[in-house]
């Protein structure tokens, strides 16, 4: 296998996008990539998006954003796994470029979200639960995400406050992110005191419905350091699980047996312990999953995530800064773009190009992106060479 | 929904019929074609028991388009009895009715009901299921 460097990133400012269509998102954010690049050419392309069918009637996407923007007749491959479409379409065109089948390799995610109303997205995101026995019942996301709430309060006396402090936080890092839907700072009494939507969990527990892409360019290590102006981040693991799809058959409702077991793989393919993390883009599709994620990769031993996040220890300046973006809460959660967006700024934190969110002396990274309740995670390291 | 699909759920959804492993034991709601424990494919056709004990819970207040007249209603993960078997029972979820909202807890005893699920409309299929009740 060749080593594979990230060379170029590019992403769109993210929201209710009414003006513009998916092509044009995915085409922008694809466009500032290849310039970040500074390639001519790219040789193969894999697009993230979850359910452009359900969302905006088309599939294709392979032919659609190759003619788009201009890159006719190159392969493209469109890479589906739920909220998880965007980290499991890097770690496709990394296998790609590490394969040596291709050099130059376009890795971009898209979701078009706002032309259908609230319960045309409810019920294109509830796809990704079983639909026979979870969704049939009257279950939404935040309902699932509810479950294993009250399940880690109970267990481990996890607070509403320690809950809400994710979101505080990530909006806090948000609110310094040009490119986030929701850059507002949020107070934790405002968490607390906004609609219940699936009790424990309120709206501003939630990650927002978004239009967004973004994209990164992929080059094996020894073309980019010739090629790249830029400091060269290579992604020095890789980790890819599953679990059952219906959360009820998990043996565990308080884990997430899926990103643990992808960052295992993760860990050992990069030769890194979660103590050599810098920092972290993680899957906060709600304020608990962080909680949940922080624990399964380590940063916080096993239901001790809620007093670690309101401690600090994930916070910009803390330990390990989490979601130094704003996290899907506040950067917005356009589902197949997320994953790819991750690692966009796990980049240009490697980079030192983060501005006034710079994590100082960030020298490896990693991203964890996950589709459903849990049924699937990706988990990528970066470090930069 | 068409009518297969529904007409396909119907054992389970009516009548709780799972599938139990003949060669280990393991029981699975739906049933399965392998088992995923010692991958025989020899099952026999089993009933799952209508008592359990809620594991999880919550109160969906946004509720799906097809549920949004019920709204609010209770749901939860609720672990069915495994009798004497020293196993752990099998979990399903559902809608938890007939509660007040306020007296849930983990742990309560509930069995389950054959109740109406939601309705397609005026001229739609009527869906039916299980849903749990307090003891």
């Amino acid at each position: 296998m060749r080593d594979v460097a990230i060379i170029g990133v590019g992403m769109n400012k993210w929201g209710e996008l009414w003006e513009s269509s998916l092509r044009d998102i995915f085409t922008e954010a694809a466009l500032l990539a290849i310039e970040d690049a500074e390639v001519d050419h790219i040789d193969s392309m894999y697009i993230g998006c979850m359910s452009s069918g359900l969302f905006v009637g088309q599939e294709h996407l392979s032919s659609l954003l190759t003619d788009y923007l201009g890159m006719g007749p190159i392969p493209a491959t469109r890479v589906e796994s739920a909220c998880s479409s965007g980290g499991l379409a890097l770690r496709t065109g990394l296998i790609d470029v590490a394969s040596g089948m291709n050099d130059i390799v376009l890795v971009g995610g898209v979701e078009k979200m706002t032309d259908v109303s609230v319960h045309g997205a409810t019920f294109a995101l509830s796809t990704a639960a079983d639909q026979e026995y979870e969704v049939y019942h009257g279950v939404t996301f935040p309902g699932l995400y509810a479950l294993m709430a009250r399940a880690h309060m109970h267990r481990y006396g996890t607070t509403r406050k320690q809950l809400a402090q994710v979101a505080v936080k990530n909006h806090y890092h948000g609110s310094m992110n040009p490119l986030a839907q929701y850059p507002q700072k949020i107070t934790a009494e405002e968490v607390i005191e906004s609609v219940m939507v699936a009790d424990p969990l309120r709206i501003l527990d939630c990650s927002p419905i978004t239009d967004g892409a973004a994209a990164v360019i992929l080059a094996p290590l020894d073309l980019a350091k010739k090629i790249s102006k830029k400091p060269v981040v290579k992604i020095i693991g890789s980790g890819h699980a599953t679990d059952t799809i219906a959360l009820h058959s998990r043996k565990d409702l308080t884990e997430i047996k899926s990103t643990e077991r992808a960052a295992k793989i993760a860990y050992e393919m990069a030769s890194k312990s979660p103590e050599e993390i810098h920092l972290a883009e993680v899957h906060d599709c709600f304020t608990i999953a962080e909680i949940c994620v922080i624990e399964a990769l380590g940063f916080a031993e096993k239901g001790k995530g809620g007093p670690a996040t309101e401690h600090g220890m994930t916070t910009l300046g803390g330990k390990i800064p989490v979601n130094t973006s704003g996290g899907l809460k506040s950067k917005g959660h356009p589902v197949g773009a997320t994953g790819v967006a991750q690692a966009i700024e796990i980049t240009k934190q490697l980079r030192g190009e983060a501005g006034e969110r710079q994590v100082k002396n960030a020298k490896v990274g990693l991203t964890q992106n996950m589709g459903g309740s849990g049924g699937s995670s990706i988990v990528h390291i970066m470090e930069v060479v | 929904m068409s009518s297969p699909r529904y007409w396909r759920g119907i054992p389970q959804r009516y009548r709780l019929e799972a599938g139990k492993c003949k060669k280990c034991g393991k029981i699975y709601f739906p049933p399965r074609l392998i088992c995923d424990e010692c991958k025989s494919r020899e099952f026999e056709k089993v009933n799952l028991p209508k008592e359990g004990k809620i594991l999880t819970y919550t109160i969906i207040r946004v509720a799906p388009s097809q549920c949004t007249d019920q709204a609010p209603y209770a749901m939860g993960i609720v672990e069915l009895s495994a009798g004497s078997t020293g196993k752990d029972g099998v979990k399903i979820l559902s809608q938890i009715a007939d509660c007040d909202f306020d007296k849930l807890e983990i742990g309560m005893p509930v069995r389950i009901e054959f109740r109406k699920i939601y309705q397609e409309g005026e001229a739609g299929i009527i869906c039916y299921g299980y849903k749990c009740v307090p003891v």
